[in-house]
C-alpha cells in the first residue's frame, strides 16, 4: 500500500472543556507534516527535494478570525502551536492549516462558555 | 597512605551517596544506578515528552486508537473485534514483549505480533517495517503498558534468544571497530561531541527522534547505531535485531514503559 | 605538561556593549546596518517590522532553551504582558532568525478576541544564532527581544 506523502491524519487541538466568559483560554494544536524546507538534497541524486510546507494557520470562532499565522520553512516539521482565545458565548471554533500546494488540513472544537 | 584510603573511602562514600542522591531525583526513571534516556535529556525534552498532547508521538498513537478500531482484511475484523478495550486487553504488553511464541519457537516482538494478528485473524496484508501504520499499532499497544515496569521473560524458552542478544551487544563491528557496551555501558554520562551518551534503554521506543523529526522504531535505532560505527546494518526484521530487543528489554528491566518517548 | 587549548577571559567585547546601549535606546536597524555583519535578511526584515518606530526592551517574554537538545526541534514561546481589550491589543508577534538560511520563522496575527498574546511553537535552527522576537501593539509601540540559542552537533552524526 503505497504511503500518502501528505498526511492524512486529523489535526489534533486540545481546548479547555469549559471556558469562563471573556476569559483568555490556552489552545494547543498539533498537526502531522514533514515541512519540507527546500534545503534539503536528495541522497542519492543530490537534487534538492522542493519546499512543501504548511504556510498558513488560521483560527476562527464561530466564523470570526481569532487568530492567523504564517509559517515558513524554519517551522519544525509536525508543527506544534499554542496560543490564547476567548469567547463571549459558546461556538464552534474552527482551525485550517494551507500547505503551499493550496490543499488544506482542518479541525474544530466546540467552546462552552459557562454562564 | 591512611589518609589515602580515608579519603578514598570518604570519596567512594559520597559518590554512593550521590548514586542514591541521582536516582532520587530522577525518581522511576532510575532503577538501581540504570537510567532512562529520559534522564539525559534536555529539560525542554522531557516536558514535550511529559504533556499527553504536546508529545509528538501522540499524532501516531491517536493515528493507532483509529486503527484499532479499523476493520479491514478478508475476515472483516479489527483488532476490536478479537481484543476489545485495548486499554485493558494490551495491559503489560509493551512491559513483556518480546516473547517467545512457543508453537512456531520464535521470539517475537510487537510488531511481528501484530503482522501475524492481520495475516492469520482478520486476513489482511502485513504492515511494512517502518511504515507508519505499524508504528502507530505499535506505538498504541506499547503505550497500554505506560509506566509499568519492563519486565521481559529471559528464562526458559527464551534463555537462547537471550543469550544471542546479549552476545551481539558486546561484539565489536564496523570500521570503528565498537560494540554496544563501549558507549553504553563504559561510557555512558561522557561526552560524544556536544552530546551527552546515554546507557542505550529501549523502554521509550516507538519513539519520537528531534533528528528523525519523527516517530521511529527501536530497529530503526539500532540500525543507526550500527552506521554510526560504520558498520553493515543487519537485514530489516533479522532475528538479530529481536534477540537485541529482548536483552536490552533485561538492560532497562524495571524502568518505566514510556512509548511514546521523545528523544533526541 | 603544556594545556592543549589555552583558556582565554570571557569578556563583553566593546561593541556588544554598545550595541546594547543603542538596543535600549532603541537604535536597532540603524545599528546592524553599521556593523557590517553578513546578513541573511534580518535586519531589512526587522526594519520592515519597525517602519521607522523604536523598539523598547521592555514588556516582551521570550523564552528559549540556551542549548537546543536538536536544532531541529527548538520549543520556544513569547509572551506580552498585558491584556487586552477592543481598543488596545496585541496584532501581532514576529520572530526572525539571523543566521538561518532565511530570516523568517513564524509571525502571528492576532485580534482583540485573542485575550493575550501568549503563544508557543517548535522551530528549526540551522547554527547557533541570536533569535529575535518583535511585537506589536495597536498602539503603535513595538517590543523587542533577542536570545541567543546554541545548537550543537551531538553524537556520531546518527
Amino acid at each position: 500500500m503505497a504511503e500518502q506523502e501528505h498526511s492524512m491524519d486529523k489535526p489534533r487541538v486540545k481546548v479547555p472543556a469549559k471556558v469562563t466568559r471573556g476569559e483568555p483560554f490556552e489552545v494547543k494544536a498539533l498537526v502531522s507534516h514533514k515541512m519540507e524546507s527546500g534545503q534539503r538534497q536528495d541522497e542519492k541524486t543530490g537534487a534538492k527535494i522542493p519546499r512543501k510546507i504548511l504556510n498558513r494557520f488560521v483560527c476562527t470562532l464561530d466564523g470570526v478570525e481569532i487568530l492567523r499565522a504564517t509559517l515558513h520553512p524554519a517551522v519544525s516539521a509536525n508543527p506544534y502551536l499554542s496560543f490564547y482565545a476567548s469567547a463571549e458565548q459558546s461556538g464552534e471554533m474552527k482551525f485550517e492549516w494551507t500547505d503551499d500546494d493550496g490543499s488544506t488540513l482542518s479541525a474544530r472544537a466546540r467552546i462552552e462558555v459557562e454562564p | 597512605m591512611i589518609i589515602a584510603r580515608v579519603a578514598a573511602l570518604v570519596l567512594a562514600t559520597c559518590g554512593a551517596l550521590s548514586a542514591f542522591a541521582d536516582e532520587g531525583e530522577w525518581g522511576r526513571y532510575a532503577v538501581d544506578g540504570r537510567r532512562s534516556g529520559y534522564t539525559y535529556a534536555a529539560s525542554e525534552t522531557r516536558a514535550m515528552q511529559d504533556d499527553e498532547f504536546e508529545n509528538p508521538g501522540s499524532i501516531w498513537l491517536a493515528k493507532g486508537e483509529d486503527l484499532w478500531g479499523t476493520v479491514e482484511g478478508s475476515k472483516g475484523k479489527s483488532c476490536a473485534s478479537c481484543h476489545g478495550d485495548a486499554a485493558t486487553s494490551m495491559r503489560g504488553v509493551g512491559a513483556r514483549y518480546p516473547v517467545v511464541d512457543e508453537k512456531r519457537g520464535k521470539l517475537m516482538n510487537v510488531e511481528q505480533r501484530v503482522n501475524l494478528c492481520r495475516v492469520g485473524a482478520m486476513g489482511a496484508a502485513a504492515w511494512p517495517t517502518e511504515s507508519e501504520a505499524l508504528l502507530a499499532m505499535t506505538t498504541f499497544v506499547k503505550h497500554q503498558s505506560l509506566n509499568m515496569p519492563v519486565s521481559p521473560v529471559v528464562d526458559g524458552a527464551a534463555a537462547p534468544f537471550f543469550a544471542k542478544g546479549k552476545a551481539i551487544y558486546e561484539t565489536r563491528r564496523g570500521q570503528l571497530d565498537l560494540a554496544c557496551v563501549h558507549c553504553h555501558e563504559m561510557n555512558h554520562g561522557n561526552m560524544l561531541r556536544a552530546q551527552r551518551l546515554s546507557e542505550g534503554m529501549s523502554n521509550g521506543f516507538p519513539a519520537y527522534r528531534l533528528k528523525w523529526q519523527a516517530l521511529g522504531s527501536l530497529q530503526r535505532r539500532m540500525s543507526g547505531c550500527m552506521r554510526d560505527v560504520r558498520a553493515e546494518p543487519y537485514p530489516d526484521g533479522a532475528e538479530e535485531y529481536v534477540d537485541l530487543e529482548l536483552y536490552l528489554a533485561w538492560r532497562a528491566r524495571g524502568l518505566p514503559v514510556e512509548t511514546p518517548a521523545v528523544r533526541n | 605538561m603544556k594545556p592543549i587549548l589555552e583558556e582565554r577571559p570571557v569578556d563583553i567585547s566593546r561593541r556588544a556593549l554598545l550595541e546594547r546601549a543603542l538596543l535600549a535606546a532603541g537604535l536597532w536597524a540603524p545599528l546592524r546596518a553599521l556593523a557590517g555583519d553578513a546578513d541573511n535578511g534580518t535586519t531589512a526584515a526587522v526594519a520592515k517590522v519597525l517602519a521607522g518606530r523604536p523598539a523598547a526592551g521592555e514588556g516582551l517574554k521570550f523564552s528559549t532553551p540556551a542549548i537546543a537538545e536538536n536544532g531541529n526541534t527548538v520549543p520556544i514561546s513569547v509572551e506580552v504582558e498585558g491584556r487586552f481589550s477592543a481598543e488596545r491589543y496585541v496584532k501581532a508577534i514576529h520572530i526572525f532568525a539571523e543566521e538561518n538560511p532565511a530570516p523568517e520563522v513564524i509571525s502571528f496575527q492576532f485580534s482583540p478576541a485573542s485575550g493575550r498574546a501568549k503563544v508557543a511553537t517548535r522551530v528549526r535552527l540551522a547554527k547557533t544564532q541570536r533569535v529575535v522576537a518583535l511585537a506589536e501593539w495597536s498602539d503603535g509601540r513595538v517590543l523587542e527581544a533577542i536570545n541567543e540559542i546554541k545548537v550543537t552537533i551531538g553524537g556520531c552524526g546518527g
